[in-house]
């Protein structure tokens, strides 16, 4: 079941283009065996067609990404026995049961029969599906459909679980359910690559690698983002939060601001010393009461100081550099 | 051998899928059932009955006597008598009346002279048919001594009618619906089959299994032939009992001929399937093949009759080479043998159209 390498994904400058449009730009990835590794990235910054690319569904327009051993592009058959895909949309058949949908996908795997209907029967416990099992697919809930979709995409035991924004159309409580059978999948040794645009699932994941406009902008574990990023966080509590907000927006130190209700996240160059001691005397300059402490980045600061602050830096280059 | 658990397995759920999908289900049967009685019923070039109408300018004995005789044909009615040639182009142009008969006052004399036709007929010619039928018409002799007449229509060219000696329109019609009805529901079928699941987004899951596209190809077009088989049983059941036509030819051999213009059929609809990029165009696709196919293939007209270009167009489509089969079988009893390059061009457009298709679907988004 362990797979020989260290790393059940490795990519190096992958590519894709779509005409003019590059949907994902020299993506290098280092993906480790049985862990699960998150995508993280607002909508077209190029996860489904990174995933895509690392299932042999679309051919990279120039890189190579080797996958469980195997050229992702040339030895793409090979491969699909051994990993696991979900879509982004529900693809099961709606008008046939679950059950009817589990064998199909175990006859398409070419399981012999007896192992099949073990495993669909295991399948069908431990992902909550009792007594639907001849329910339509198609008249499922929205939690429901996924924990089907992710009982298929297992069916066939891949050491390589790809999933595409598996949770997008889910509640929170089933969310926290799927995340649940994710990290025993994960105990037991499967690969599992899942994107999303969640913040709080992104915090999960062992590993994460951000992507912004098919460029991967960052990437390690959520702590080790949080310490690498090129920021201080600093968290305002004012009981007048308006005018905290008013005042601290013309400071040049504060490269980004966020409202959070109440609070207010500043986040200010590392190079900067003493951080919370800028934040406070401007405060105290306008008169507003304030408690001013310095925070460890939060996956937001992170995906902030990733995306937003590196596109105004990128803008300061492009400035001096004319 | 995990090469037919695949094949089976996309078999399997096409016929589950089938069996919910109740509009489809009834078309399998109500098609060829509905096609079957508005073909044979409403289809009939054997014509009678045209409304006529008629001016005798000089009611005499002979102009009597001819209009006796197109009465006694049966292949008008005579409805009305007018006063004038005038009215009887005003009832042509509303189309009251079919066929027009205009009786000079100058007739007998014309009659005797043979100088000049003796009357007119006038008609609607906007239907080819009513004109065949009016040809029959003229054909009816008019003279004075009747003494002649016995030996003057003894013809000189006897017609002897094989195969349809009663001339039935529901002996032509029958069997080649057999091939119209297939053309229609197994193109579409197919035609949408794999359309339908790129649109609801199952083909991307399907393209990431080990399933090969030969084994896609072949797991969708098996449920299908045996529909197709299904539906060639009811309209010859049905074309037996209720419209009286016999099989003339064996019935295994209408089994082979119809094998293999159903996987012609569909392995065309496959390839609509795999160019279109909605049910929608496949089914516009599978229209503009049907339309050619009803005209061109012999089913309308007589493929001899036809130009040139439209006849090298036809032998492209697998509905010509069908009727040429099913007619030889079931009404001239012909064995296949005598048939082969018909079953010939068929298997060769199925090896073309699947091979396509094959080539064409791609287990790639790109």
């Amino acid at each position: 079941m362990e797979d020989s390498g260290e790393f059940a994904i490795q990519a190096r400058g992958l590519t894709r283009r779509f005409g003019a449009l590059v949907a994902v730009n020299e993506v290098n990835l280092d993906v480790p065996s049985g862990k699960i590794y998150g995508f993280l990235g607002p909508n077209g910054s190029g996860k489904s067609t990174t995933i895509r690319m690392l299932c042999g569904l679309l051919t990279p327009s120039s890189g190579q990404a080797n996958v469980l051993g195997l050229d992702a592009g040339r030895d793409s058959e090979a491969l699909k026995q051994r990993i696991g895909y979900m879509t982004q949309r529900f693809s099961l058949y709606e008008d046939l049961s679950v059950r009817e949908n589990l064998q199909f996908i175990g006859e398409v795997y070419a399981i012999p029969r007896r192992e099949r209907r073990r495993r669909m029967d295991e399948l069908i416990d431990r992902f909550n599906l009792e007594g639907r099992e001849r329910q339509r697919a198609g008249t499922l809930s929205g939690g429901q459909k996924q924990r089907l979709a992710l009982a298929a995409a297992t069916m066939h035991r891949p050491h390589l679980l790809l999933l595409d924004e598996p949770t997008s159309a889910v509640d929170p409580s089933n969310r926290r359910d799927f995340w649940e059978a994710l990290f025993e999948l994960a105990e037991q040794g499967t690969t599992i690559l899942v994107s999303t645009h969640y913040m709080d699932e992104a915090v999960r994941c062992h590993n994460l690698a951000i992507l912004d406009r098919g460029v991967k902008v960052a990437d390690g574990s959520p702590r080790r983002l949080g310490e690498n990023i090129g920021t201080h966080v600093v968290e305002v509590s004012a009981p007048d939060a308006d005018a905290a907000h008013l005042a601290l927006l013309s400071i040049a130190q504060i490269v980004s601001l966020t409202r959070l209700g109440a609070k207010l996240r500043a986040q200010i160059p590392k190079r900067m010393p003493e951080p919370a001691a800028i934040v406070d005397q401007a405060l105290r300059r306008a008169g507003i009461a304030a408690q001013v402490n310095q925070v460890f980045p939060d996956i937001e600061d992170i995906f902030v100081a990733v995306t937003e602050l590196r596109e105004a830096r990128s803008a300061e280059v492009g400035a001096a550099d004319s | 051998m995990r090469s037919l658990i695949r094949i089976f397995a996309i078999m399997h759920k096409e016929l589950l899928q089938l069996s919910r999908d109740r509009l489809t289900f009834g078309m399998i049967v109500g098609i060829p059932l509905i096609q079957l009685l508005l073909f044979g019923y409403a289809i009939n070039t054997d014509v009678r009955n045209l409304s006529a109408a008629y001016v005798d300018e000089a009611d005499s004995h002979l102009s009597r006597q001819l209009l006796a005789d197109m009465r006694a044909t049966q292949v008008v009615v005579l409805r009305q008598r007018l006063a004038s040639a005038e009215e009887l182009t005003r009832l042509l142009d509303s189309g009251a009346v079919s066929v027009g008969i205009a009786i000079p006052d100058d007739f007998d004399r014309r009659v005797i002279a043979r100088d000049r036709p003796a009357l007119q007929l006038l008609v609607d010619g906007t239907d080819p048919i009513i004109l065949g039928v009016a040809e029959q018409l003229a054909s009816i002799p008019v003279r004075f001594d009747s003494q002649t007449d016995l030996q003057e229509r003894q013809r000189m060219i006897e017609v002897r009618n094989y195969y349809n000696p009663e001339r039935r329109s529901a002996v032509n019609i029958v069997p080649s619906l057999v091939g119209v009805v297939l053309t229609m529901t197994m193109v579409l079928f197919t035609g949408i089959a794999i359309v339908r699941e790129r649109e609801r987004g199952n083909l991307e899951l399907l393209i990431n299994t080990p399933v090969r596209t030969v084994e896609l190809m072949l797991g969708k077009i098996v449920p299908y032939i045996v529909i197709g088989l299904i539906q060639l049983v009811i309209i010859l059941a049905v074309g037996r009992t209720i419209f009286s036509v016999p099989i003339m030819g064996s019935e295994w051999q209408v089994l082979i001929a119809s094998l293999v213009f159903i996987s012609a059929n569909l392995s065309l609809g496959l390839l609509i399937s795999t160019v279109a990029a909605t049910q929608f165009q496949a089914m516009q696709m599978t229209f503009f093949f049907f339309l050619p196919s009803i005209l061109l293939s012999g089913f309308m007209f007589p493929f001899e009759g036809m130009p040139e270009i439209a006849q090298y167009i036809a032998e492209i489509l697998p509905l010509t080479h069908f009727n040429r089969l099913i007619r030889g079988i079931i009404l001239r009893g012909a064995d296949v043998s005598l048939m082969m390059q018909e079953l010939a061009a068929l298997a060769i457009f199925t090896a073309v159209a699947l091979t396509l298709a094959v080539l064409r679907f791609s287990k790639r988004l790109d």
